[in-house]
């Protein structure tokens, strides 16, 4: 089993021999050398007990930058217990960042977003796809990749106008009652969330 | 007579003594072979006895295994699909286990249970290692321990060091709120510049090695963007949103943390069922084994007895003839 697992290890800093060319992080040149660093210095103090792995090794590297702007726009929409998208080419997508909604084209420039609670549309030629995304961070790459992680997303179907009406009159209501700073907190969040969602459905 | 025959009786066991440790049940029927008491049937009352525990303990291990089996397939599932949420993080912060900082803090992420093969001993052993090479002078690294199994093995050597205990954590199904909610935790009581988590992926039910997934703060990701090197890259990406890049750092850390903490703790859960089923797997064998070796002894002995008492009859009828 030792050896299987040194040689797993082997062959991701082989391949970043090759790419050490590459100047940007997204394409992990130098995050090898401090693989291969880490892996050394653990050798030198301990000897009998072989290296962890890293979560580079189970990875596949990002593209380098290319030269001319691609075509499509790739994107991975990650979310805790699934993977809503994973490398899936489109168009263009509109994230709700907390500064307003914002359209990402290819060739985008290098950008790391908060979310806020909103809709996110992913336009794939014709075909829009709409989910309501709780927040988040969006991380668009200079190589056309764009990463999008929310906690939570829902396609805006599945979405029931009355519970949103409801929870929006609670929360309001919790918020005009509150009495700690936490207290406060929470519910201007519901607040927030429930008014996006009612925004999104009607608008 | 009877006596010169129980003494080769006693001299016939004795090459069945083997080196398993099944050697106390045939020293304990030896013993009881040569008292000078009646000596017919008792002898294979203690190997039954010990074969009934072998095949209930076989029977138990083998369900063991099933239960383990069946958790395993449910938690596979959660665990694949969670593996895509701290890739975007690696791509954008890339992996830096060999930084160099001050407060390291070393999350080792364990099992409650027990009966689970070495993967809570190769984590701890994995932890004390990252330990031993994170710290020098004004350096430290404290742990954070997840895990019943693992706290048991650092508080015997490591007391000092803990810096907080969470047990139990798989009372509930995992989700992402419950993590996070841990992960708030660690947070708020921990003072770190880097936090290494320990825990054993899940490759295959036979190979999970033990992987060490470094975040860092947001104190050291500036300075390590501002240094060059790794991170030099994330000064060229604009940061929308927020009101300085300070507070935007401070929020990606803490996701960050909370998502690769969600995804270790479903990959430790699925590697600690896996190990399971096969710790559960060896033992129902080498009680089959066990099984096997008993039997054959069973016989004997009762061979050995009913040989016994026809000699005393024959000798007897004999000894009355003549």
């Amino acid at each position: 089993m030792f050896r299987r697992a040194t040689s797993l290890l082997a062959r991701p800093i082989i391949s970043s021999a090759r790419a050490r060319t590459r100047p940007f992080s997204t394409d992990l040149p130098a995050t090898e050398a401090g693989d291969s660093n880490f892996i050394e210095n653990w050798k030198k103090l301990i000897p009998n007990i072989d290296p962890p792995k890293t979560p580079l090794s189970f990875m596949q590297p990002r593209p380098p930058t290319p030269s001319s702007i691609p075509t499509k726009l790739t994107v991975n929409f990650v979310l805790p217990y699934a993977s809503e998208l994973a490398s899936k080419e489109v168009d263009m997508i509109i994230i709700p960042a907390t500064t307003g909604h914002m359209g990402v084209l290819p060739g985008h420039v290098a950008t790391i977003a908060e979310l806020k609670p909103g809709v996110m549309s992913v336009h794939e030629g014709n075909d829009t796809t709409k989910y309501f995304v709780s927040s988040g961070f969006a991380f668009i790459h200079a190589n056309s990749f764009a990463d999008v992680i929310a906690v939570e997303a829902v396609p805006l179907d599945h979405i029931d106008q009355s519970l949103v009406q409801k929870g929006l009159a609670e929360f309001t209501q919790k918020l005009s009652s509150a009495s700690t700073d936490l207290e406060k907190a929470e519910a201007q969040i519901g607040v927030d969330v429930h008014s996006a969602l009612n925004a999104a459905l009607t608008g | 007579m009877a006596m010169a025959a129980l003494r080769r009786e006693g001299r016939r066991f004795v090459p069945l003594i083997s080196p398993q440790p099944i050697s106390a049940v045939q020293s304990s029927v030896i013993s009881q072979e040569q008292a000078p008491q009646g000596v017919r049937s008792i002898s294979t009352q203690v190997v039954r006895n010990r074969m009934k525990s072998v095949k209930n303990i076989q029977k138990i291990t083998k369900a063991m295994k099933m239960v383990a089996a069946s958790k395993l397939r449910a938690i596979q599932i959660k665990a694949e699909n969670s593996r895509g949420v701290w890739q975007p993080f690696t791509a954008l912060l890339g992996d830096n286990p060999s930084v160099d900082v001050k407060k390291n803090v070393i999350i080792t992420v364990s099992s409650d249970k027990g009966l689970c093969g070495g993967i809570n001993s190769t984590s701890v052993k994995i932890s004390k290692a990252l330990q031993k090479l994170t710290s020098g002078p004004e350096k430290q690294s404290t742990y954070v321990v997840l895990g019943e199994k693992a706290k048991a093995q650092f508080i015997r050597d490591s007391k000092d060091n803990i810096e907080l205990c969470i047990t139990e954590l798989q009372r509930n199904p995992l989700n992402y709120t419950q993590v996070s909610v841990l992960a708030d935790d660690i947070l708020k009581n921990v003072e770190y510049d880097a936090l290494r988590i320990v825990f054993n992926k899940f490759h295959s039910v036979v190979s999970f090695p033990p992987t060490v997934a470094t975040v860092l703060s947001p104190e050291t990701v500036e300075r390590e963007s501002e240094s060059g090197g790794n991170l030099g890259v994330l000064d060229s990406y604009e940061i929308e949103g927020g009101e300085t890049k300070g507070e935007i750092l401070q929020n990606l850390a803490e996701f960050q943390f909370s998502c690769v903490m969600f995804n270790a703790v479903l990959e430790n859960a699925c590697s600690e069922q896996g190990a399971r089923m096969s710790a559960m797997d060896s033992s129902s064998r080498n009680a089959g084994e066990m099984l096997d070796r008993l039997t054959l002894t069973y016989n004997r002995t009762r061979q050995a007895s009913i040989t016994t008492e026809l000699i005393e009859i024959i000798s007897g009828a004999s000894a009355l003839k003549g």
